[in-house]
């Protein structure tokens, strides 16, 4: 690791204003941030601790959701009664991910902004234009197995690594943010990750020393939900594919429906092509497949990861059918 | 240098580290560690008082010291292991304000004020804890590397079933799960044991949370 410097948040104001240097670091439950600074893949010259900061409760909003502070544990997130009643695939998505030893550290602003876990991004000698811009992608030609196959770069393929994060997009969540001027803002999930572009080290549409203080989950929509995550082993691994799924039956016809995919793109995948789909259909088979080619119609695989096109769309009509009651 | 030291357990690595001394540590730490004395740049220290077992330390760390690395150098306690170092094995697992973290992947200096508990502050006056009691009782471990992180874990994971909380293998997140073996299997994930006790583990853990040996 790199020596850095070591700031305990004073204030919200004190804490962005430190981290607006742009070798800065704000750190929470650090899971993430550590584990890359040991293998100098993050290195950090001033890390600001946001753990003082009043960060860490769940309130009820106005309107009959949730507004969840940045400092909340994955677990006690996962483990909140109004998210386990309202947002069950958030829990369920919560669960899915990392250990309890993990989510025990692992803070909902951090999840969000973890880095992906390409393995090529892990290794310093080979060449990644997150880690090093310009260097190249050893992902592409490469043991590509977990990579992305939907809205990536021929410069970028990783994909990103949150479960919960998912569940957030399906649920149409807002992270809100507070930079060093005081200026705050509001980004929904979809829009919070930047696309590789020939920029895969821009993540995020975040500024330098902006600080996600909250996410908000506006009120539950009407349907059942459910999360569902397909790995190489039964816990504690990442997905190889996941989907949420919100869906409103009436009758023999979808009335509501809200569909993203994890594991298949730079960012949880919220997917307006199955949605449109699935809206009116009647609940069979057939139609939950056809959501799940619209939902890939633009998505390819790059060799090692062509599986995960029949996978993505096997799991969505898997997820659909148990939420819809639909052998 | 922790990461070869499993393999030399046989022969009795307390007497090697005693005996290799402070030249041959060196050759085998790895660069990026936080064992920092080689870092010229790390300048500056932090003072932090940790609560461990119940007892105060005051220390001088310089920031990069992982809580696991200031437990077993500066405090001695070398009962909580390195495995990975990396968040993916549990060895390093201990309990902080009642709940079990990988102590790897936080930083000694994010702890002052936190209540920590370590494999060697779980007996009280002498008599082992209930869960160290079923370990060796189901023969829970075989070489015994990850069995410390082990049985922190299970001591945490006991409290948050009590509590209520639901895992990846609850059917219905918005119940209080029934501790099947299938939950404590999902709840035990973050402990790899590359002898796969898992069985016996399953079985000491479920043994504690029916109310011990009777």
């Amino acid at each position: 690791m790199k020596p850095f410097r070591y700031e305990r948040a004073g204030s919200l104001a004190s804490a962005c204003a430190s981290a607006t240097e742009p070798t800065a670091k704000f750190i929470a439950g650090g899971t993430n941030l550590l584990d890359l600074m040991k293998l100098q893949i993050e290195t950090p010259t001033h890390l600001v601790d946001i753990g003082p900061l009043p960060l860490g409760e769940i309130e009820e909003t106005a309107d009959g959701g949730l507004r969840i502070g940045a400092r909340v544990t994955n677990s006690a997130l996962a483990a909140d009664m109004r998210v386990r009643r309202r947002y069950p695939v958030l829990s369920q998505a919560i669960l899915a991910g990392a250990s309890t030893q993990l989510r025990n550290k692992a803070t909902t602003g951090g999840n969000l902004l973890q880095r992906t876990r390409c393995s090529y991004f892990y290794d310093t000698t080979k060449p990644c234009n997150k880690r090093v811009p310009g260097s190249g992608c050893a992902a592409l030609g490469g043991l590509n197995r977990m990579n992305a196959v939907i809205g990536v770069s021929n410069d970028c393929i990783a994909a990103h690594g949150s479960d919960m994060a998912v569940a957030m997009a399906a649920l149409d969540a807002r992270a809100e943010t507070v930079a060093a001027d005081g200026a705050t803002r509001t980004i929904p999930i979809d829009a919070l990750y930047r696309p590789p572009g020939n920029t895969p080290h821009i993540e995020t549409v975040l500024a330098p020393g902006e600080l996600i203080r909250s996410v908000v989950l506006p009120p539950p929509p009407p349907g059942r939900q459910l999360y569902r995550k397909v790995r190489d082993r039964a816990s504690y691994a990442f997905a190889l594919v996941s989907v949420a799924v919100i869906v409103e039956r009436e009758d023999d016809r979808v009335r509501a429906a809200r569909v993203a995919f994890g594991g298949i793109s730079y960012k949880p995948w919220r997917s307006a092509e199955a949605e449109a789909a699935l809206i009116g259909a009647t609940a069979t088979r057939a139609s939950f497949d056809a959501a799940g080619r619209a939902a890939l119609r633009d998505a390819r695989g790059y060799g090692y990861n062509d599986f995960k096109l029949p996978l993505a769309r096997r799991t969505l009509r898997a997820a659909l059918a148990d939420v819809t009651g639909v052998i | 240098m922790e990461r070869i030291l499993p393999f030399l357990s046989l022969l009795s690595r307390r007497r090697f580290l005693g005996t290799a001394g402070a030249a041959t540590l060196t050759l085998a730490s790895r660069p990026t560690s936080a064992e920092a004395a080689v870092e010229p740049a790390a300048m500056h220290s932090e003072n932090v008082t940790l609560t461990v077992n119940g007892r105060r330390h005051d220390l001088d760390l310089d920031p990069r010291v992982t809580l696991l690395d200031a437990l077993r150098e500066h405090l001695g306690l070398t009962g909580t292991k390195k495995g990975c170092d990396q968040g993916q094995c549990g060895a390093c697992t201990v309990i902080v304000n009642g709940q079990r973290i990988n102590s790897c992947l936080t930083l000694a200096v994010m702890h002052a004020g936190d209540e920590i508990t370590t494999i060697e502050g779980l007996e009280k006056d002498g008599d082992l804890h209930p869960m160290q009691v079923a370990f060796v009782h189901h023969d829970g471990l075989q070489c015994g590397y990850c069995t410390p992180g082990q049985i922190c874990s299970a001591v945490a994971l006991l409290a948050e079933h009590k509590a209520g909380w639901p895992s990846y293998a609850t059917a219905d997140v918005a119940t209080a799960p029934v501790l099947t073996d299938a939950e404590i299997a999902e709840r035990m994930s973050g402990n790899i044991c590359r002898c796969s006790a898992y069985p016996n583990i399953v079985s000491a853990i479920r043994e504690v949370a029916e109310g011990g040996r009777t």
